[in-house]
């Protein structure tokens, strides 16, 4: 069968599960007062629609940042500005300044979860075929195989048709970044980073592999001469786009100042809800957030995310190769997501995107999903990706042993406590005393899981041992 | 590019298949389901809280019992697993109960009995003439697997629109399976509990009769009749059975009307009727009222063409499939034979038959999909079939909700038997002659019209069935050429019975 064929099938049945996971509930449905992030979202477009530019990140009689506030980079505010001319013309209802806050209707959540796709069908899922395209290797049929796990990745599907976010643009922008400099379009490679950049601050955590490499890349072409020039331009490119997304924000300075104040929230501690990072984990033995003051938690957190980026960056920075991009990004992204400040279960998408088997990362969301009554499509999303890219690997990969002596016995070891992590979850009632057990649990068994997976990638890059195929495909 | 050397099982792709389908089916436990689903939850309950002897009265709920006796049976044994479920929707006069613990052991009885569809399926694959392929995606056994498990028409009347037809179509495949395999007296007997789980398969019947008198009964005694009686044992009361079974009040139509022959003879009474008065040949205030796109289950009063009534539809469906039954009986193509002839009858009663669901297309495609993948005038039939007559099962899935989903798996089941199809028949020119390429590409501007651009339009309030007249006629024209292309190739083709093995 043609190649065509076999992609379009991949991205038919990418698109029915994702829509089929958008029948579900959201996050926050029928939970007034506050609801949750879908809230957050329509509320975003009832902002930009109705407020000139430069309320929207600013606490007025007409917008109050506690309620769902704005907090993300003014691209998204634009987005939202789009989606709610949409929503004016369909029903003006959906937008209507303060009136429409908590606004729940069936055909609502139909709209709300059509902008989802369509974002992800303009953005996200072309830079997914046109990657496994021309940066996969291996047969065709290799490429097709990876193509399906990477688009029927749960995590993704889950947050973005379950509870409702806008990820895809997001990690899609990226995308077509890492594209654009594995083609050598470098220009084009920093102009969609920056743009990514300008949709979810999360992008940060890919910044620096980004910046490294382009970097490095520049200096091996001679800073005098070529080189030089180079940077400039890429420079320029990333400097416009700045400007030219933070445009209506320039003409006072007071705003971009707001504007970052919301971004980079400090104020907050240094996690909500169990998120499976160092400083949860942490929390569990030494109460750190009571015992070290604000200043010297977010000292902390800045070094220690500083330590465990700066070896991957700087090997980055001398060996500017695609193989070595592709590691740092991993390692720079699950950096931040273990050590920074704030970190949300959402973030690990980041590194996810390039790790489409880690079937732990999907897992340590359960408690989320199972808040948002996501729990039937968990299930579903979460075996069938795991069974198809166990299936496809095996039969993908030329080897003759039978499939479970393939995987260290260590592998099995975590999928069996991720089972019984989950069943235990959603069956057994927590004991009185400790009644955010589960959750804690999940976080506790993810932390250990991406600290190994750190420690593992490092050396893996810092090292580069000889380029054998291994069970993790770092693709 | 050669697929890995089979490490594992080599039929673990089939597995893989299955289980795929399966999670697909899970996803979509919350998609609407129609009023089906209260049907089966009524017969739940009436199975589980009335004495057998009772089950054909009961008339609480407007959707009695009209399958036959041993479905109700099926039902039964269900009901005792949906106790540990919710008890509630085993009340009877819980009418249009549908908690979230109904609707999750509903979906999920549709889903475990697939697993006979699975078997079915499976025993199909062995049928096969000859399996070979350069690699795995372009094996006949592959192909056939994902055309019958990934079928678009089982999908969404089985787990969405909310049906078993899965695990009957699964009796069936097996059935067939067992008379190619030569194993004829299990074949019959899937066959008569078959009959006595869904009577529409009545259709079929003949197809079955004929085959099994010429080639069997002629030399052995009554194999087919014993299994029949033996299970109607298990009847109750026949009469009341029977009016509950073939309810004729009904219209010659169905609310919406399938894409068959008195659709087409509908339209062109309307045309005449409309002309007429133009010109006018006939006086307005003589014609019945037009109520036939009225939308509700009713009889219908042509105007100019003679009305038809179900002793009409009768003979026509009979004369329709004697053709096929006479040649079946004088050259029997062995099992391939059979099938076609099967295939025949199931169109021709679609065709030509009483108040027929749009439903029963299935009945003509599950089967034709086993020739499909041998023979290659059979995959041109094939295509035109499926395609046309998955597009005519739109109207069943009316919601915005579900609108992608059905768009999204009609594209796929599409381009895959096209492409595989495409790729099995590679020599010999091109499958589908121009003319059916345009015919078939002109579903994709009659949905943008019936369901995008209409709603938009002022019609809507007024002449709001308009589209799904339009869809039933334009697919009419498909299943009538399907059928006609059936018929010239079984009528035309040579008897292969010497190259077959298997007699």
């Amino acid at each position: 069968m043609e190649n065509w064929s076999l992609f379009s099938l991949c991205v038919l049945l990418g698109l029915t599960s994702r829509w089929a996971v958008s029948f579900h509930s959201y996050s926050g449905a029928g939970k007034p007062p506050m609801f949750g992030d879908y809230e957050a979202q329509r509320h975003w477009q009832e902002v930009t629609y109705n407020l000139p530019v430069h309320e929207w990140y600013f606490n007025t009689t007409n917008n109050d940042l506690n309620y769902w506030g704005l907090d993300y980079p003014p691209l998204t505010a634009y987005h939202s500005l789009v989606c709610a001319y949409v929503a004016k013309l369909l029903n003006p209802e959906w937008v209507e300044l303060h009136a429409s806050r908590g606004y729940e209707s069936h055909s609502h959540k139909l709209f709300m979860r059509a902008t989802v796709l369509f974002t992800d069908i303009l953005i996200y899922i072309p830079a997914v075929l046109l990657y496994c395209f021309y940066f996969c290797d291996g047969s065709s049929k290799q490429k097709v195989a990876t193509a399906l796990c990477i688009l029927l990745y749960p995590g993704l599907i889950l947050i973005d048709y379950g509870h409702f976010q806008y990820n895809s643009v997001s990690l899609g922008l990226a995308l077509w970044g890492i594209l654009g400099l594995g083609l050598g379009w470098d220009l084009f490679g920093s102009l969609a980073f920056t743009l990514a950049l300008n949709y979810k601050q999360m992008e940060l955590y890919h910044s620096l592999p980004f910046f490294c490499y382009l970097l490095g890349k520049c200096i091996k072409q001679g800073l005098t001469g070529r080189g030089f020039f180079q940077l400039a331009k890429i420079s320029l490119t990333v400097l416009v786009t700045f400007a030219l997304c933070w445009m209506p924000f320039l003409s006072d300075p007071k705003q971009p100042l707001q504007v970052l104040h919301r971004l980079f929230p400090f104020g907050r501690g240094l996690f909500e809800d169990k998120v499976a990072n160092t400083w949860c984990s942490l929390n569990v033995l030494i109460k750190i957030k009571t015992l070290l003051s604000r200043e010297t938690q977010l000292f902390l957190s800045f070094a220690l995310t500083l330590l465990f980026i700066l070896p991957s960056s700087l090997k980055l920075l001398s060996k500017p190769n695609l193989w070595q991009f592709k590691l740092a990004l991993v390692n720079s992204s699950l950096a931040f997501f273990l050590f920074s400040f704030q970190v949300h279960e959402k973030s690990i998408l980041l590194a996810a995107l390039l790790m489409f088997f880690l079937f732990v990362f999907f897992h340590s969301m359960l408690p989320l999903l199972v808040k948002d009554g996501l729990l039937l499509p968990y299930v579903v999303t979460s075996l069938a990706f795991l069974f198809l890219s166990l299936y496809l690997l095996s039969h993908l990969t030329r080897t003759n042993e039978p499939l479970f002596w393939y995987f260290p016995f260590h592998f099995w070891f975590s999928l069996v406590a991720m089972a019984v992590l989950s069943f235990t979850s959603v069956w057994l009632e927590p004991p009185a005393k400790f009644p955010d057990l589960f959750p804690v649990l999940v976080s506790i068994l993810s932390f250990l899981h991406f600290l190994g997976f750190i420690i593992y990638f490092n050396l893996v890059q810092l090292m580069e041992p000889q380029r054998k195929k291994s069970q993790k495909k770092t693709n | 590019t050669v697929m890995a050397a089979p490490v594992t099982n080599d039929q673990s792709w089939f597995f893989a298949l299955a289980l795929g389908v399966s999670f697909l089916k899970c996803l979509l436990i919350n998609a609407y389901h129609s009023t089906d689903f209260e049907v089966h939850r009524n017969w739940l309950a009436l199975t589980h809280s009335l004495p057998a002897a009772q089950w054909y009265y009961e008339a609480t709920s407007e959707w009695t019992l009209d399958y036959p006796p041993l479905f109700a049976w099926f039902e039964y044994g269900l009901s005792h697993i949906a106790r540990f479920f919710d008890k509630e929707m085993l009340v009877v006069q819980n009418l249009n109960y549908a908690s979230p613990a109904t609707i999750l052991f509903q979906r999920l009885s549709v889903i475990v009995a697939d697993v006979v569809f699975f078997y079915a399926v499976k025993e199909c694959c062995k049928c096969l003439r000859e399996d070979k392929g350069k690699y795995l995606l372009g094996k006949p056994s592959f192909i056939l697997t994902v055309l019958l498990l990934w079928n678009f028409g089982l999908i969404i009347v089985d787990h969405i629109h909310f049906q078993y037809n899965g695990f009957l179509f699964g009796v069936l495949l097996l059935s067939i399976a067992r008379h190619f395999q030569n194993r004829h007296f299990e074949g019959a007997l899937l066959f008569s509990i078959l009959l006595n789980l869904k009577h529409i398969y009545l259709y079929i019947a003949p197809a079955y009769g004929i085959y099994l008198l010429r080639c069997f009964c002629f030399t052995q005694s009554n194999i087919y009749a014993s299994p029949e009686s033996r299970i109607n044992k298990l009847s109750i009361d026949l009469p009341q059975v029977l009016s509950r079974l073939f309810p004729f009040k009904r219209g010659l139509c169905h609310a919406y009307w399938a894409p068959n022959i008195w659709a087409l003879y509908n339209i062109a009474d309307k045309a005449f009727s409309i002309l007429g008065v133009k010109f006018k040949l006939l006086d307005i205030n003589k014609l019945p009222k037009a109520s036939m796109t009225g939308g509700l289950v009713q009889e219908f009063q042509h105007s100019v063409l003679p009305s038809v009534s179900p002793l009409a539809t009768l003979v026509c469906t009979v004369l329709s499939i004697l053709p096929a039954l006479f040649r079946i009986w004088h050259r029997p193509n062995g099992a391939r034979g059979f099938l076609r002839c099967l295939v025949i009858c199931a169109l021709g009663s679609f065709m030509f038959g009483w108040h027929v669901h749009e439903k029963a297309i299935l009945m003509a495609i599950l089967p034709l999909s086993l020739l499909a993948v041998e023979s290659r005038e059979d995959a041109r039939i094939f295509l035109i079939l499926s395609i046309t007559g998955h597009y005519s099962l739109f109207p069943l899935l009316f919601t915005t909700q579900e609108l992608p989903i059905k768009i999204l798996l009609l594209l796929l089941f599409t381009i895959f038997s096209l492409t595989s199809l495409k790729t099995l028949f590679r020599s010999g020119g091109a499958l589908l002659n121009p003319l059916e390429a345009t015919y078939l590409l002109g579903l994709i501007p009659l949905e943008l019209i019936c369901e995008f651009v209409y709603p938009l339009t002022v019609w809507q309030k007024t002449f709001p069935f308009l589209p799904l007249m339009l869809t039933s006629i334009y697919c009419a024209l498909g299943v009538t050429y399907a059928f006609i292309r059936l018929y010239i190739s079984l009528l035309t083709c040579s008897d292969s019975t010497k190259k077959i093995k298997t007699q």
